[in-house]
Parts: structure tokens; C-alpha cells; sequence
């Protein structure tokens, strides 16, 4: 695979370059808070050295909120009570330093928007109007991190075009994908990198040699759904939760939204909000009846999709990249590295006898 | 390649969530608290008719700009043509605001959704469909397909029971299924006090147990209605020896896409909306009751 070498002198330069064919984006440190990532505007360059923003890159494809139709209500005109498409915008965009856990994050939620039956036209298009340009993690961003047992790494390239390596007083670019080349193109970024794979190679191995946390998901395909389910460590795991939703909303690989109409006078949009599973409203019907109508139901939908239930449906893998931010956020210290592994290790037995 | 939101030269838009214009043709109170009407709806461009093509036990999401959707089963039948059919309950802001709409008035209706009641397996086979109170709307659907295509079922048995006669729902249908000698029909009602009620009176169970014919390998049971009648139904069709994979259930949860990707409606790791809403009782045996 090609690998370039681009001085950090350069860099700036190149990016310039590159802003006329494509929208750049990335992490902006805005005072003294972690970094954001946002629209780059003229001048302004992505944060290259911080450890991984509080939020997620995948509000840029899956924004908070954002307008599927607009209508009018106004029965004089013409077309009134009939949606018309909100257009996306498609034109090329980077995405800049995105790192690998949150790469690797679009395509688990990929697969629940872009299936074989439908596609979702808005993420779907945001999606791929996007070339990524990974950096990968020279050492471990937490202690709460855990992505090499959770599929994904520190130099990790699954889901990025390009992959960034610093080493000091350059980056080495692998690219990836044909993508990725043609974004390095049009920075002017050309320079071959005199054994490119081998120092990124053992980069990697010492990167890989931070992350001291770890969970184990062998035996979750073969655990029996029910079992898990009724397995007795779901009331503790949920006793402390508050349903705040802060883990939902951080994690980046959580996709789930409401969809809701706003009418201000005769015109409206039908918008599309993020949601959490760890709300009742979620799954409360117009009876009043509530499937999930506990926080315990809550906390274990949560932890069963991204454990159990995309493993099964998927066959690949957990629904989770090991970025750790839910367990650094959260207000009661629940850690899903634990769930993990009580999960893994569940015996339904064992537990009857106990 | 991008997914165009919609393609050039006018072809119709790829947007799973772009509901077909229609207008309200007809509205009829089916019941005698008012709660339930059946809506027909046109659809405002014919060909949508045709990209709306359904099976029984599929549901639509009907849209109303303004106030939003609701997942309803669809209670026409692929056999009749020109018109949609959906019997709605007026429960919540979407329902409610749809009661008080008047024929002509245009909204929207994206599907059809979901899976369908397995008419490839059913093909061929008898049939016994059992309903309770207003969750009779796509087995009016299926029994109206059916006897369309008749000589492709065996037997087929209904069950169908309400609070009270004026709670059934398409009582003129009802009756005139009574005459045919092709369909096997048991109504019923909890009790009543009209004196001339010349049909059943009990639960749906009961009749259940009286009337459904006995399991074989060649007859399936389709069971809608409330919890509490599914509940005290399945032991009497497991003392008359049906298999789990021959009873048939269709599922109702809270919905927003209705294309399996807002994450609610899920029971276990199936999205009601998209790999059921029907699912047999073998298959809901392994999935958590979130329901």
C-alpha cells in the first residue's frame, strides 16, 4: 500500500490546496474545552494533537437534528399537505483526523442504514460525501479505552480513506482507498515515504501496546438470548442508572432517532432528532402500555444491542469500537467493559444454583 | 456513487420515507363508540397505486403533514383495486387528528411495510383465523384475499369476537360471510342484551375451543387481538395440538421509520416493523416478551 511522506511544514499548505475541491472538517479546540468538529472555515486548520474529541464525529452524517420534508399547511396553495424532499448537501467533503475507534464507528452504523431492502437517501449521502482522513493514535487516548478487544485500534484504517501517522516532524499518509489518494492529490501531497509500512508497522505495535484495557466477546454469539436476557446481574447493572441518555448520545456507534413535525404558522419540516433507548417515551404506545417500561428494560436494551443482538444479526463482530467515552461520561460509573464481560462469561446455570 | 434523493429526468424519488399523496374518499364509523372509522384513500397519482403494491398483514405508516405518523395494518385486500382501506383506532395526536378529517382532505401513506402473514406456506393449507376487538383489520384483509383466490386454501375457519355486536367490526361483511357455504364463520360477542343476537355469545377462547379444528400438519392458526385474549387462546390451541410454527401472530410496538432503523420497535434483535410484524409462536418463544 502507498505510503506518503508529508512534512508538517507542508501540511497547512497542502490543505489550502485541497479547499477548493472539497469542504474541509475536522476538530476545532475552541478556548480550553476539547475539541469539536465542525466546518472549517478560510484560514482556520483541524486540531492535530488532542486525544479524542467528548463528541463523536457522526453528528457531521447524523446530525442532532436535522429537516427530511418541508410542507404547507396553506390550502391555497397548489401543493399543500404534501412533502417535498429537503435536498442534501452531496458536494466532496474531508473529514480530517478523525480517529480510527470513531472511523470504524460509520461502518457498524452503516449497516443499519445503507441495507440491501433501503437505504437512508440523508445518511446515506452524507455519508459518502465524505473522504476520511484518519490519524491514527500513537498511544492510548484513556485508561477507558479498550478498542483493540473491541475490533477496532489505534492505527486501525477500517473505515478511513487515508490514514495519518505522526511521527514527530512529518505524518505518514497510507492511503487506503482509491478516495483517499485522489483527496492527497489535490493537496499535492506526492512524496513516497522511504519505508512507509515498516515504521508504521511498529508504530502501531507500540501504539497497540498501550491500550492496557480489555474486554472479551468470544462466547457472546453462542449465549442463548433468553438466557442472557434473564440473567440476574441486570438489576444491578441498571440500579444506578439516572437514564440520562449521555451514553447514547456519545457513543458513535448509536444511530437511533425520533422523527417529529414542526409547524410554525402554514409551513413545517418533518424533522429527524436523535433519540436514546434509555428514555421511556422511546417505546411508550398509545395505550400507554411500555414494552420497556423500566430503566432495568432500558440499560439492558442498550448493552443486548450492542452485545448480543447486532452480533447475531450481523454475525460480525460487537456493536462498539472500545472508544470508552461512555464510561468516562457517564454520571454513575457504569462501564461496559464489565457488562461485557459478565456477559461473555454469563453461565445461566450457575447461576441457578447459586 | 452518491444515493441521488431523487433521480433525474422525474422518475419517482428512492426516498423510503416520502409518503404517496392521497386523498380521503370515504370515512365510515365502524363501531358503535365511535372510536374506530375506516378510512379509504386514493391515491392522487394512479401509478402510486401500482408502487404500492401489498400483501395481507403488511402495514402502512399514514402521514399527516403537521402531526406526523402512525404504523395502521392494512385492512383492504390486494384483490380490490382502486382504493386502500385502514380501520384506525383514535388513541393518540396522529389518530385522533385523523378522526376529525373530512373525505377529500389529502395526506400521505408510505409503505407498505413489513413482512406479511406467509401466504407461500399458507397456500394450499386450511386456514383458521382468530381476531378479537378491533385487531381485525388485516385479518379482514387476508379473509377477503382468500376467498378471491379461493380454490388455493383448504378449510378456512374465522373466530372473531367483540365486547358487544355494535364492537365488531364490518358487521355487513361479517354477515354476508355467514351466508357463504365456503367459510367457516363463528362470531361472537362477550354478551349482549339484544334478543335477536342469533350467534355466539362467550369469549374468544371458549369458542376457540369449541369450534377450531383440530391441528393437523396441513392447518395454521392466525391469531390478532388483545394480550389477554391471546394469552388464555394459546393454551386451548395447544390442547387441541397445534405446533408452535403453525400458529401465526401478528405484533404491534411503537414505530417511527417503519424500515427497521430508528431502533424502538425492536423485540430482541428483529425490528417489528421490518422483520415482522408477523412472527409465528415458535419463532416468539426465543425472543424477549418486549411487546
Amino acid at each position: 500500500m502507498k505510503v506518503i511522506h508529508i512534512h508538517k511544514t507542508e501540511w497547512q499548505g497542502g490543505l489550502d490546496k485541497a479547499r477548493s475541491g472539497y469542504g474541509l472538517y475536522g476538530p476545532v479546540r475552541q478556548g480550553q474545552d476539547d475539541p469539536v468538529f465542525r466546518p472549517l472555515g478560510p484560514g482556520e486548520f483541524p486540531e492535530m494533537s488532542f486525544k479524542n474529541t467528548k463528541m463523536s464525529p457522526k453528528e457531521l452524517v447524523h446530525p442532532q437534528s436535522e429537516p427530511l420534508f418541508r410542507y404547507t399547511l396553506d390550502p391555497q396553495a397548489p401543493d399543500h399537505d404534501i412533502l417535498k424532499e429537503v435536498q442534501k448537501d452531496a458536494s466532496p467533503k474531508a473529514l480530517l483526523a478523525v480517529r480510527p475507534c470513531d472511523a470504524d464507528a460509520f461502518l457498524l452504523v452503516r449497516r443499519n442504514f445503507d441495507t440491501p431492502v433501503y437505504k437512508d437517501p440523508y445518511w446515506v449521502t452524507a455519508y459518502e460525501s465524505f473522504t476520511k482522513i484518519g490519524l491514527a493514535c500513537n498511544q492510548a487516548c484513556s485508561a477507558t479505552a479498550f478498542c483493540t478487544s473491541a475490533g477496532s485500534g489505534p492505527f486501525s484504517d477500517a473505515g478511513v480513506d487515508v490514514l495519518l501517522v505522526d511521527t514527530g516532524d512529518a505524518y505518514l499518509a497510507k492511503v487506503i482507498t482509491e478516495k483517499g489518494g485522489q483527496f492527497l492529490g489535490a493537496c499535492g501531497f506526492s512524496a513516497p515515504a522511504a519505508d512507509g509500512e515498516a515504521r508504521i508497522a511498529s508504530l502501531r505495535e507500540k501504539a497497540e501496546a498501550t491500550i492496557a484495557s480489555f474486554v472479551h466477546t468470544d462466547k457472546l454469539r453462542e449465549q442463548a438470548t433468553i438466557e442472557l436476557y434473564d440473567a440476574p446481574f441486570w438489576e444491578d447493572v441498571s440500579f444506578a442508572c439516572i437514564n440520562c441518555g449521555t451514553c447514547t448520545y456519545s457513543c458513535p456507534t448509536c444511530w437511533c432517532f425520533d422523527i417529529q413535525d414542526e409547524t410554525r404558522g402554514k409551513q413545517g419540516v418533518r424533522m429527524r432528532n436523535w433519540d436514546s433507548c434509555m428514555y421511556p417515551l422511546f417505546t411508550l404506545h398509545g395505550s400507554g402500555h411500555n414494552p420497556r417500561g423500566t430503566k432495568l428494560h432500558r440499560v439492558r436494551q442498550r448493552f443486548m444491542h450492542k452485545l448480543k443482538y447486532y452480533v447475531d444479526k450481523y454475525q460480525d463482530g460487537i456493536q462498539c469500537v472500545g472508544c470508552g467515552r461512555c464510561i468516562r461520561l457517564c454520571p454513575v460509573n457504569i462501564d461496559i467493559r464489565n457488562v461485557c464481560n459478565m456477559m461473555n462469561g454469563y453461565t445461566a446455570c450457575a447461576c441457578a444454583a447459586s | 456513487m452518491p444515493v441521488p434523493l431523487r433521480r433525474k429526468g422525474g422518475e419517482r424519488v428512492n426516498n423510503p420515507y416520502l409518503p404517496y399523496p392521497v386523498r380521503i374518499d370515504d370515512i365510515v364509523v365502524e363501531t358503535e363508540d365511535k372510536n374506530l372509522k375506516t378510512f379509504t384513500f386514493v391515491f392522487l397519482d394512479p401509478a402510486d397505486e401500482e408502487r404500492f403494491a401489498y400483501r395481507s398483514g403488511q402495514f402502512a405508516e399514514l402521514s399527516i403533514p403537521g402531526k406526523g405518523e402512525i404504523p395502521i395494518g392494512i385492512a383492504s385486500s390486494p384483490t380490490e383495486k382502486g382504493f386502500v382501506k385502514f380501520t384506525v383506532n383514535k388513541v393518540g395526536l396522529v389518530s385522533s387528528y385523523l378522526h376529525n378529517m373530512k373525505p377529500g382532505d389529502i395526506m400521505g401513506i408510505r409503505g407498505p411495510l413489513g413482512n406479511s402473514y406467509p401466504w407461500d406456506i399458507l397456500k394450499g393449507k386450511n386456514v383458521v383465523i382468530i381476531g378479537g376487538g378491533f385487531a381485525f383489520t388485516t385479518l379482514r384483509s387476508s379473509i377477503v384475499y382468500m376467498l378471491a383466490n379461493r380454490k388455493d386454501f383448504g378449510k378456512i375457519t374465522v373466530i372473531y369476537g367483540a365486547r358487544t355486536p355494535g364492537m365488531l367490526l364490518y358487521r355487513d361483511e361479517l354477515m354476508a360471510w355467514e351466508q357463504r357455504d365456503d367459510i367457516d364463520m363463528h362470531i361472537t360477542v362477550d354478551g349482549t342484551n339484544d334478543p335477536n343476537w342469533k350467534y355466539n355469545i362467550g369469549f374468544v377462547p371458549t369458542i376457540t375451543e369449541k369450534k377450531a379444528p383440530q391441528a393437523d400438519d396441513d392447518t395454521y392458526a392466525i391469531i390478532c387481538g388483545p394480550p389477554i385474549m391471546i394469552k388464555f387462546t394459546q393454551p386451548v390451541l395447544d390442547k387441541a395440538g397445534y405446533a408452535h410454527d403453525h400458529i401465526i401472530m401478528s405484533l404491534e410496538n411503537r414505530m417511527k421509520c417503519g424500515i427497521g432503523m430508528c431502533g424502538r420497535c425492536n423485540v430482541g434483535k428483529d425490528f417489528v416493523c421490518k422483520d415482522g410484524p408477523v412472527f409465528t409462536l415458535a419463532q416468539l418463544n426465543t425472543m424477549p416478551k418486549e411487546y
